[in-house]
C-alpha cells in the first residue's frame, strides 16, 4: 500500500525527531474529522498530542445565540432556513428539529442562495438564514445577501452567527490552561483570510503555526514542520491552495457586509471583536432587529463539558458523560452533535481498543 | 402540479379515477393492464393465483421518492427493482409481483404511463409479472403525486436458512460495485446542491446477480456456501455491517481501499462531509460467503449486468465480536458505526 507506506514514513519521521511533550492543537472541524477518520493519533509518537481546539462552527456556538434561532423559528410568519448541524444542537430548552416536529417551519439548505431562493419563491414567508460559520462560509453568506438585495426580496433577512478565526486563539492563549506548542492552522479559512492574520502567534506568543490540508498526509506533514521550524513562525503546508494575501475578493465581500462586533463563544465567553454583525447599511435585513423575540433564560446541560473539550483542556473521552449520557443518537452538548465535533468525531470514529 | 385546465382533465388523474366506476376501470385497463400485460393480470381478478413449488419468500415495499424521475431511474424502476432485491436477499426467484398506487388528484395520466411503462420494463428485465395490484387517488395535497407500494412473493432456491445465523468466522464479504450512487443522484436531482453532481443512480433488479453468486458458491463451496445477503439501502453499507457485526456476534473487518466509490460521489461526501458509506443504495448486494468460495462467487457477479466491479471487501472475524472494524489506506483502523443524525428523507 504506497498511502500507508509514504504515511509510515513521515510517521517514522515524526517519532524520531519529534522532542516529547508536543501537544499540538488543531482549530478546524475538517482536521478533527480527518484525524478521528484516518485514524491518524495511531500513528502520532507517544510523546506528540493532538488536540482539538474551537473549530467546530456549531460546537462554538453560543447557548444563548441557540436559543434565539429557537425563537425565531417559533414565530408563525417566519421560515427559518439553515445549515444540517445546526438542526440537532441542543439549546435550553429544545432542538430546532424538535420545534419542526411542533409544527415549526424549519429548512435545512447546503447553501445561503437556497434561503434566497426560497424567499423568492414564497414572498408570503418571511424567510430568515441563520448563518453560522467562520470566514469559510461568511463570503457566502455576504453574496447571498447582495443577491436578495439585488433581487429586492423584502422577505429575507439574516439572522448572523458567524465569528472569525484568529481572535479565539488569542483568548485561548491568554487563559494559559493549555500548554500549545504549535497549532495547526485552518486550510478553508486560510484561503480566505491569507496568514497575516495569525502572525501575533508567533511574535507575541512565541508559538508556531503551520496552515495545513485535509489529507492524512497533509495532517502529518504540517506536524513535521511545526517539529522541524527553527523559529515561531507561521508556514504553509496547504500551498496547493492557501497563498499569504488570501481571497482578496472575498475579503472585500466580507468587509462590506459585515463588520467586527462581540461574539459569544461556548466555552470561552464574550470575545470583542471575534463576530461578523451586518453593517449599518444593512440593518433593514438584520433579522435581530427585524423581529423581537424572547429567548428567555438559558439553562447549560448539568454535566456537560462542552466549554472544556472546545478549549481544549479536557480530551472528549474525560468528559463523564462521554460516550454514555452523550452519544450521536441522543446528544447532550453540541460537541457531540456536528460531525465536525470533537466528541462527534472521536465517538464516531473511535478505535478498535476505545470503547 | 399546476391547476387543472378546463377541458384538459382528459390528460390528468381525476379523483373519480379512484371511484371503482367506469372511470376505474378505464385507467386499469388503459393504463395497467397495457404496460404490465400478462394473462393472470388480464383476468382482472381480485386475486391472482399462484402456483409455487417450494418455499416462498414475501415482502412489501413503498415508495415515495421524490423527484419521481432521476438520472439512472424512476419511481417505476425503483419500486420494481426494490421489491425484487428484496426478495433476492432470501435468494429468492421473483415470482409475481404486486403494485398499489396511491396517485394525488391531477397528476398527468401521461407521466403516470411513463412510470407504468418503466415499471413493465423493468419486470421483463427482473423477469417477472406484475400481477395484481390496486390504485387510490387522493384529494390534491392529500398526497404528494404518486406513491408505489408494491409486494412480492418469490421461490426460494436454497434448501439453507440464509442470514446472520450462518456466518462463520473467516467468511469473505463481498460488495458488488461502487456505493451512495442512488442517494447522490437524488439529492443532486432534487437541486439540493449549489453545484452540479454528475451521479447516476445505480437503481437496479439484482436477481440474475444473486442467481449467479448462489450457483457460483455451491459450486466452490458446497450448499451451505453462501452464508447472507443484503442490498444496502437505507443506511447504507455501515449499517448492513453493523447489523451482520451485532446479530452474528462475530466482528467484521474491512478494507476501506477496497470499496469502490465513484469521482462524483467522493467529491460530494468530501464537500458535504457525507460518509459515502451510509449513503443509499438501490442495485447493490452485499454478500457473504465461505472464504474457498468467494473468488467463484467474485468472478459470477463480475460477469452479470450490475457486477461487473464487485470485489471482496473483507472478512469475518471472531476478534472482536459485534464490532465492524475499517482499515483505512494508511493502516489504521477505526470503528464503523451505524450512522445517526438527520436521515435524507424520501430517497426511495
Amino acid at each position: 500500500m504506497p498511502a500507508a507506506e509514504d504515511l509510515g514514513r513521515l510517521a517514522a519521521e515524526l517519532r524520531s525527531e519529534a522532542p516529547p511533550g508536543l501537544t499540538f492543537m488543531e482549530v478546524c472541524g475538517t482536521h478533527t474529522m480527518a484525524i478521528a477518520r484516518y485514524g491518524l493519533r495511531q500513528l502520532l509518537p507517544e510523546g506528540v498530542r493532538l488536540i482539538s481546539g474551537p473549530g467546530c462552527p456549531v460546537c462554538v456556538t453560543a447557548m444563548a445565540d441557540l436559543d434565539r434561532v429557537l425563537a425565531l423559528a417559533r414565530l408563525p410568519e417566519v421560515t427559518l432556513v439553515t445549515f444540517g448541524d445546526l438542526i440537532r444542537v441542543p439549546a435550553s430548552r429544545g432542538t430546532l428539529a424538535g420545534e419542526r416536529a411542533a409544527g415549526a417551519d424549519v429548512r435545512v439548505v447546503y447553501s445561503p442562495r437556497d434561503a434566497v431562493r426560497i424567499a423568492a419563491e414564497e414572498p408570503g414567508r418571511q424567510v430568515v438564514f441563520a448563518g453560522i460559520g467562520f470566514e469559510t462560509t461568511a463570503p457566502t453568506t455576504a453574496a447571498a445577501l447582495l443577491e436578495a438585495r439585488a433581487e429586492g426580496l423584502a422577505n429575507f433577512s439574516l439572522l448572523s452567527l458567524h465569528k472569525t478565526m484568529p481572535l479565539p486563539l488569542r483568548a485561548l492563549l491568554d487563559l494559559g490552561e493549555t500548554p500549545i506548542s504549535g497549532f495547526l492552522l485552518p486550510g478553508h479559512v486560510s484561503v480566505i483570510t491569507g496568514t497575516a492574520c495569525y502572525g501575533f502567534l508567533a511574535r507575541e506568543y512565541g508559538i508556531a503555526g503551520v496552515v495545513a490540508g485535509f489529507e492524512a498526509r497533509d495532517v502529518l506533514e504540517a506536524l513535521l514542520m511545526l517539529v522541524r521550524l527553527p523559529r515561531p513562525e507561521i508556514a504553509i503546508q496547504y500551498t496547493r491552495a492557501v497563498r499569504p494575501e488570501g481571497n482578496l475578493v472575498a475579503q472585500r465581500l466580507l468587509d462590506q457586509v459585515f463588520a467586527p462586533s462581540d461574539a459569544d463563544w461556548r466555552g470561552l465567553g464574550v470575545i470583542p471583536g471575534s463576530g461578523l454583525a451586518l453593517r449599518e447599511e444593512f440593518a433593514d435585513v438584520d433579522a435581530a432587529r427585524r423581529f423581537a423575540v424572547d429567548p428567555g433564560p438559558t439553562l447549560e446541560p448539568p454535566g456537560c463539558r462542552c466549554g472544556e473539550v472546545l478549549r481544549g483542556v479536557i480530551d472528549p473521552a474525560a468528559c463523564p458523560l462521554f460516550g454514555t449520557r452523550c452519544t450521536p443518537e441522543d446528544p447532550v452538548g453540541a460537541c457531540m452533535v456536528s460531525s465536525e465535533g470533537a466528541c462527534a468525531a472521536r465517538y464516531r470514529y473511535r478505535g478498535l481498543d476505545e470503547a | 402540479m399546476k391547476p387543472d385546465h378546463p377541458g384538459r382533465t382528459g390528460d390528468r388523474v381525476l379523483l373519480g379515477h379512484g371511484s371503482g366506476g367506469k372511470l376505474y376501470r378505464d385507467l386499469v385497463k388503459d393504463v395497467f393492464v397495457r404496460a404490465f400485460a400478462n394473462p393472470v393480470l388480464e383476468r382482472l381478478d381480485d386475486a391472482a393465483a399462484l402456483s409455487p413449488s417450494g418455499r416462498i419468500a414475501f415482502t412489501t415495499d413503498a415508495h415515495v421518492v421524490q423527484p419521481l424521475t432521476f438520472p439512472g431511474g424512476d419511481i417505476g424502476r425503483l419500486s420494481v427493482a426494490g421489491t425484487v432485491n428484496d426478495l433476492a436477499t432470501a435468494a429468492a426467484r421473483p415470482l409475481a409481483l404486486a403494485a398499489a398506487f396511491i396517485i394525488e388528484e391531477g397528476f398527468a395520466l401521461d407521466d403516470l404511463r411513463a412510470v407504468c411503462a418503466s415499471m413493465a420494463a423493468t419486470a421483463r428485465e427482473a423477469r417477472v409479472p406484475i400481477v395484481t395490484g390496486d390504485t387510490k387517488v387522493v384529494e390534491r395535497a392529500a398526497a404528494d403525486g404518486l406513491f408505489i407500494t408494491t409486494t412480492g412473493v418469490g421461490e426460494i432456491v436454497v434448501g439453507h436458512e440464509l442470514g446472520s445465523g450462518a456466518v462463520r468466522d473467516g467468511d469473505a464479504v463481498i460488495l458488488s460495485g461502487s456505493i451512495g450512487d442512488h442517494a447522490v443522484a437524488i439529492l443532486a436531482a432534487r437541486g439540493e446542491f449549489a453545484f452540479k453532481a454528475d451521479a447516476r443512480s445505480d437503481c437496479a433488479p439484482l436477481w440474475d446477480l444473486v442467481d449467479a453468486a448462489v450457483a457460483a458458491a455451491r459450486a466452490g463451496g458446497g450448499e451451505e456456501a453462501i452464508r447472507f445477503l443484503r442490498d444496502p439501502t437505507r443506511g447504507g453499507l455501515t449499517t448492513v455491517l453493523a447489523e451482520l457485526a451485532e446479530e452474528s456476534g462475530l466482528g467484521i473487518e474491512v478494507e476501506e481501499e477496497a470499496i469502490p466509490v465513484t469521482p462524483a460521489v467522493r467529491s460530494v461526501c468530501d464537500l458535504l462531509g457525507y460518509d459515502p458509506l451510509t449513503l443509499a443504495n438501490e442495485g447493490k448486494m452485499v454478500l457473504v460467503t465461505a472464504a474457498e468460495a468467494a473468488d467463484a462467487v467474485v468472478a459470477a457477479v463480475r460477469a452479470t449486468k450490475y457486477g461487473g466491479e464487485a470485489r471482496r471487501i473483507g472478512f469475518v472475524t471472531a476478534a472482536h465480536p459485534g464490532r465492524v472494524a475499517l482499515r483505512t489506506p494508511f493502516g489504521t483502523r477505526r470503528v464503523l458505526d451505524m450512522p445517526v443524525g438527520e436521515l435524507l428523507p424520501r430517497i426511495c
